[in-house]
């Protein structure tokens, strides 16, 4: 099974990187652009195949190692779901 | 006294730092390998400034769950005296020992120059030597060292007196929540700096005024 996780910042948490692509995207002409934030995303490979006991597992993960919750949160989709 | 300097793939201040522990101590530490599951019963543990693993996912995290870590963890909270350094306090943050986390500076730009510090705790096991809100000059080297917790962390950081060092007033190199340059346990005994003591520790370095966090902290445990 196929997961792929979202890692973004929490709200409030400045974004020195996601500020510097928004001032660049305004300098390239792109109007509209209100802000921008940057995250990373991870994508894993699970031999489970049940979808509670994988997203149980990808929480310890994201608690463990994957996320620093102290400013990041984080979203889990599993393969199949919308 | 035992001293252990933990290497990480990647740490490249293990060796700066090991030469201020025996300029201090008289006897050099132990370099205690990232992969090793035993670490012989120590006083002091240092964990150095470098790029450990890659500083790959985020600064220190992947050092965080090494094998060593475990065994570094277990002894801080059995009394062990711990100081990080830059990437040290990176590790520091991430496995738990201390609060907060260090974000990547607010002006984007690796910084690497001298700061002015202000010894705000001089009662950490690492700090005795200096008179309180002495200001010292201590080199910065890093691109994530933007010291962040929330208000309540920070509040609390206060109120027990667990901020040791502050960059002096228009010195703050990375946007750092209240100027903070480095912090405590509620004990002392556990220290995280971004600042690099060992490389302003002999007047050939340019000063000394990191030599007295060794010289203090060798005091504080003989």
């Amino acid at each position: 099974m196929k997961a792929t996780i979202h890692i973004t910042l929490k709200n409030g948490v400045l974004d020195p990187q996601g500020k510097a692509i928004e001032n660049a995207l305004g300098q390239l002409g792109f109007g509209g652009v209100d802000e921008v934030r940057q995250g990373k995303l991870i994508e894993v490979n699970l031999s489970e195949s049940d979808p509670q006991k994988a997203e149980a597992a990808l929480t310890d993960m994201c608690e463990k190692l994957l996320a620093n919750t102290v400013i990041e949160n984080y979203q889990i989709h599993l393969d199949g779901e919308a | 006294m035992q001293a252990s300097v933990i290497v990480f793939p990647g740490s490249n201040c293990d060796r700066d730092v090991a030469v201020c522990i025996e300029a201090a101590m008289g006897k050099a530490p132990l370099m205690a390998w990232h992969g090793d599951s035993d670490l012989p019963k120590s006083d002091l543990i240092v964990l150095p400034g470098g790029f450990s693993y890659g500083d790959y996912l985020r600064c220190g995290s992947m050092a965080a769950n090494s094998p060593i870590m475990r065994e570094v963890v277990a002894q801080a909270k059995k009394g062990a005296a711990v100081l990080g350094i830059c990437n040290g306090f990176q590790v520091l943050t991430e496995c738990g020992l201390l609060p907060g986390v260090l974000m990547q500076n607010k002006g984007l730009n690796f910084v690497c120059r001298n700061t002015r510090l202000t010894v705000t705790n001089n009662k950490t096991a690492f700090t005795a030597q200096y008179k309180a809100g002495e200001e010292i000059t201590v080199p910065v080297a890093h691109n994530e060292g933007n010291y962040f917790a929330d208000d309540d962390t920070l509040k609390r950081l206060q109120d027990d007196d667990c901020i040791a060092f502050t960059y002096a007033a228009g010195d703050n190199p990375n946007g750092a929540c209240l100027d903070i340059a480095g912090i405590c346990d509620p004990s002392g005994r556990i220290v995280g700096m971004m600042p690099h003591p060992e490389r302003r520790a002999e007047a050939a370095l340019g000063g000394e005024d990191g030599k007295r966090m060794f010289s203090g902290i060798v005091e504080a445990l003989s």
